[in-house]
């Protein structure tokens, strides 16, 4: 199903399919190594604080506006 | 003459690459945006001087949002300026997490310039389960590629060698998707992921993020570090410092003191009032005295404490994580969580945390950030005194003076938040891993940050002590004493005498505080003065950098805020503490 990384669990992972919210938004994390089809883990996020996730080798924060225009596929 | 820059993403180690080649002395640390400034070195190559430039680090050569845009063309300026021909770029890559790093590296190619790519954190990579392909890598890039290890000097005598071997390469402009589908290829080629079962460092790295966990962590590290502050530096004092001072210097200065004939002008310069006969360090306010006590036995201590703690969370890599924790508490206040760092180098001294706020996106957050520094954050010197002067009456008057300043921060904070003018950007951070570099590296930078404290705060605690002595002998004081009165006795409950330590404060704030000591102020009074000398005008040294980085008019503008807060502040604060 499609989820919004806000939206998603604790340790859940899923593909990310789309980035809502402009170009700006999607270079800047393709710049941190964030980007279409990739496989990312959330790894914390509480109430409106920013998202931590795993993407490959690195751990990147997201404020949790951006966080919500970060649409992915996840098994449940 | 000829030139290297490192150019390469943030937090990958450009500047211990740079401190490598040049022999200089820069500080490093484990957090994305340690340097801040384009720093020049010189090194030689067999009998060449040639120049290295250190930029601050970047994930792509192409703006990804306004804030960058500066930084962007700064780099890509300085890059097509500082390029001709015969000029190198080290391209300084994480080898722990190449694909990301390999983005920037396509797009200087792209530049045409000669590019060698350093693997930097090799050693890194056999703990994490990655096998490169140096082969395949260097092959398909067709640059150079050399891997390191900076804090060790492992790989640099390679580095050095393949530097005039680097040739353009001839790559034509592409586009991002065309970017990424290489580095797939790339990755495929020459990475080799090993499946392992988490380490106790990862364990750790997820427990100091997720809040439930990291801010019980976070509050307990706050206490430690607290602690520990106070145990080396009053550690140092009691069994160092004094005893110098007490045994080893007291019977110079008498000898001098009964030379000079206890007494005369140039006395009362170098060795200041006897105070019952005697030399009072505190008191005598002489510049072989007083001076050199306040900065050596009662700052100094102290100072060589928070670096030593500071600059340990800071190369673990703990800071980023502290960021994340406190995003939302600084959302309130116009800011996001990143601002934590600059605001915590702050309370070593206020200078390199203003030049700090340099990695907050907009001019909005540097001015908020940059003013509540200067007013609600004491630097070391500072608390060094406080804590000298209060930490005897027990630790409650102690916490009134953080606990004041604390909300006062909070409180100006969000007043800022509403009244100043922009919109501050959202947090979006790459945290680092845990890493311990070796002992020495974390030593040596201390040792650089002291030395530094002490040839910047010396000259000027002299020059404080000097005009201190002028200005009484020239009965100035009393003059001003007189026209401040109704603020300082009248709204704070001061002695008006008090004024002095308040103008003094201006030069240095440590000795502005010695000032304090002959008025035998009581505990009410001591808490008031020390929370109006925090928040009132910053030392000329803070504010020297506001004006460099934020101008003139915002500079004025803090001033007033200043102002109006101190007021405020003392008053209150005099007003509830005499209810008591």
């Amino acid at each position: 199903m499609l989820l919004p990384l806000t939206k998603m669990k604790n340790g859940e992972e899923g593909y990310v399919q789309e980035i809502t919210g402009g170009d700006e938004l999607k270079n800047r994390l393709a710049a941190l190594g964030l980007r279409i089809s990739l496989k990312v883990a959330k790894v914390s996020g509480l109430f409106l604080g920013p998202i931590t996730v795993r993407v490959g080798q690195t751990q990147i924060a997201i404020g949790h506006g951006m966080a919500g225009k970060i649409i992915l596929e996840v098994q449940r | 003459m000829r030139k290297i820059l490192l150019i390469g993403n943030p937090n990958v180690g450009k500047s211990a690459v740079f401190s490598r080649l040049t022999g200089l002395q820069v500080v490093t640390s484990n957090y994305p945006g340690t340097t801040v400034e384009f720093r020049k070195g010189y090194m030689l190559l067999g009998t060449e001087k040639v120049e290295v430039i250190d930029v601050p680090g970047t994930y792509t050569l192409e703006p990804t949002c306004k804030a960058e845009e500066v930084t962007c063309d700064i780099l890509k300026a300085a890059t097509k300026e500082a390029l001709k021909t015969g000029d190198v770029v080290i391209n300084v890559v994480d080898a722990t997490n190449l694909e990301r790093n390999l983005y920037l590296t396509l797009e200087l190619m792209e530049l045409k310039i000669p590019v060698i790519v350093a693997l930097n954190m090799w050693d890194d990579t056999k703990h994490r389960g990655i096998h490169l392909d140096l082969n395949q890598l260097a092959e398909w890039l067709g640059v150079p590629v050399v891997p390191t290890v900076a804090v060790t000097g492992e790989g640099f005598a390679r580095l050095i060698g393949q530097i005039y071997k680097a040739k353009p390469p001839k790559v034509r402009k592409h586009t991002r998707d065309e970017r990424w589908e290489d580095i797939g290829r790339i990755i495929g080629l020459a990475q080799r992921l090993e499946h392992r079962h988490h380490t106790f460092l990862e364990w750790l790295q997820d427990l100091t993020i997720k809040p439930e966990t990291g801010l019980p962590f976070a509050g307990l590290i706050a206490l430690v570090a607290f602690f520990v502050i106070r145990f080396i530096g009053e550690s140092l004092i009691g069994y160092l410092a004094d005893p110098f001072f007490d045994y080893l210097w007291a019977p110079v200065l008498h000898s001098l003191s009964n030379l000079m004939g206890n007494g005369g002008l140039l006395h009362d310069i170098l060795i200041g009032n006897l105070i019952a006969g005697r030399i009072d360090y505190v008191q005598s306010f002489g510049v072989l005295s007083t001076a050199l006590y306040v900065e050596f036995a009662m700052v100094l201590p102290y100072i060589i404490a928070f670096y030593l703690v500071i600059g340990l969370l800071e190369d673990s890599g703990y800071l980023p994580r502290l960021a994340v924790l406190m995003d939302n508490l600084m959302h309130n206040i116009g800011l996001h969580g990143f601002a934590i760092v600059p605001t915590l180098l702050s309370f070593g001294c206020n200078v390199p945390g203003i030049l700090a706020t340099r990695v907050l996106e907009s001019k909005r957050e540097r001015f908020i950030a940059s003013t509540l520094i200067s007013i609600g954050i004491p630097c070391a010197a500072l608390q060094a005194m406080i804590i000298g002067l209060l930490g005897k009456h027990g630790i409650f008057p102690l916490l009134i003076v953080y606990g004041t300043l604390a909300l006062t921060w909070l409180a100006l904070g969000m007043i800022l938040n509403r009244l100043t003018p922009g919109f501050s950007p959202e947090l979006l951070l790459e945290i680092p891993p845990y890493r311990f570099p070796p002992a020495p590296i974390l030593l040596r930078k201390t040792w650089w940050r002291i030395r530094e404290f002490i040839t910047e705060a010396l000259p000027l605690i002299i020059i404080g002590v000097l005009v201190v002595n002028l200005l009484y002998r020239l009965n100035i004081f009393d003059a001003i004493a007189n026209v401040t009165a109704p603020v300082v006795s009248g709204l704070f409950g001061l002695p008006k005498e008090a004024i002095v330590a308040i103008v003094i404060g201006f030069l240095r704030k440590d000795v502005a505080v010695g000032m304090l000591v002959p008025l035998a102020l009581s505990v009410k009074q001591l808490i008031v003065a020390s929370v109006v000398l925090a928040t009132f005008f910053p030392c000329i040294a803070t504010f020297v950098i506001f004006i460099r980085e934020l101008g003139i008019v915002d500079m004025l503008k803090a001033t007033a805020i200043m102002l109006a807060t101190s007021l405020t502040v003392g008053g209150l604060l005099n007003f509830i503490l005499s209810r008591f």
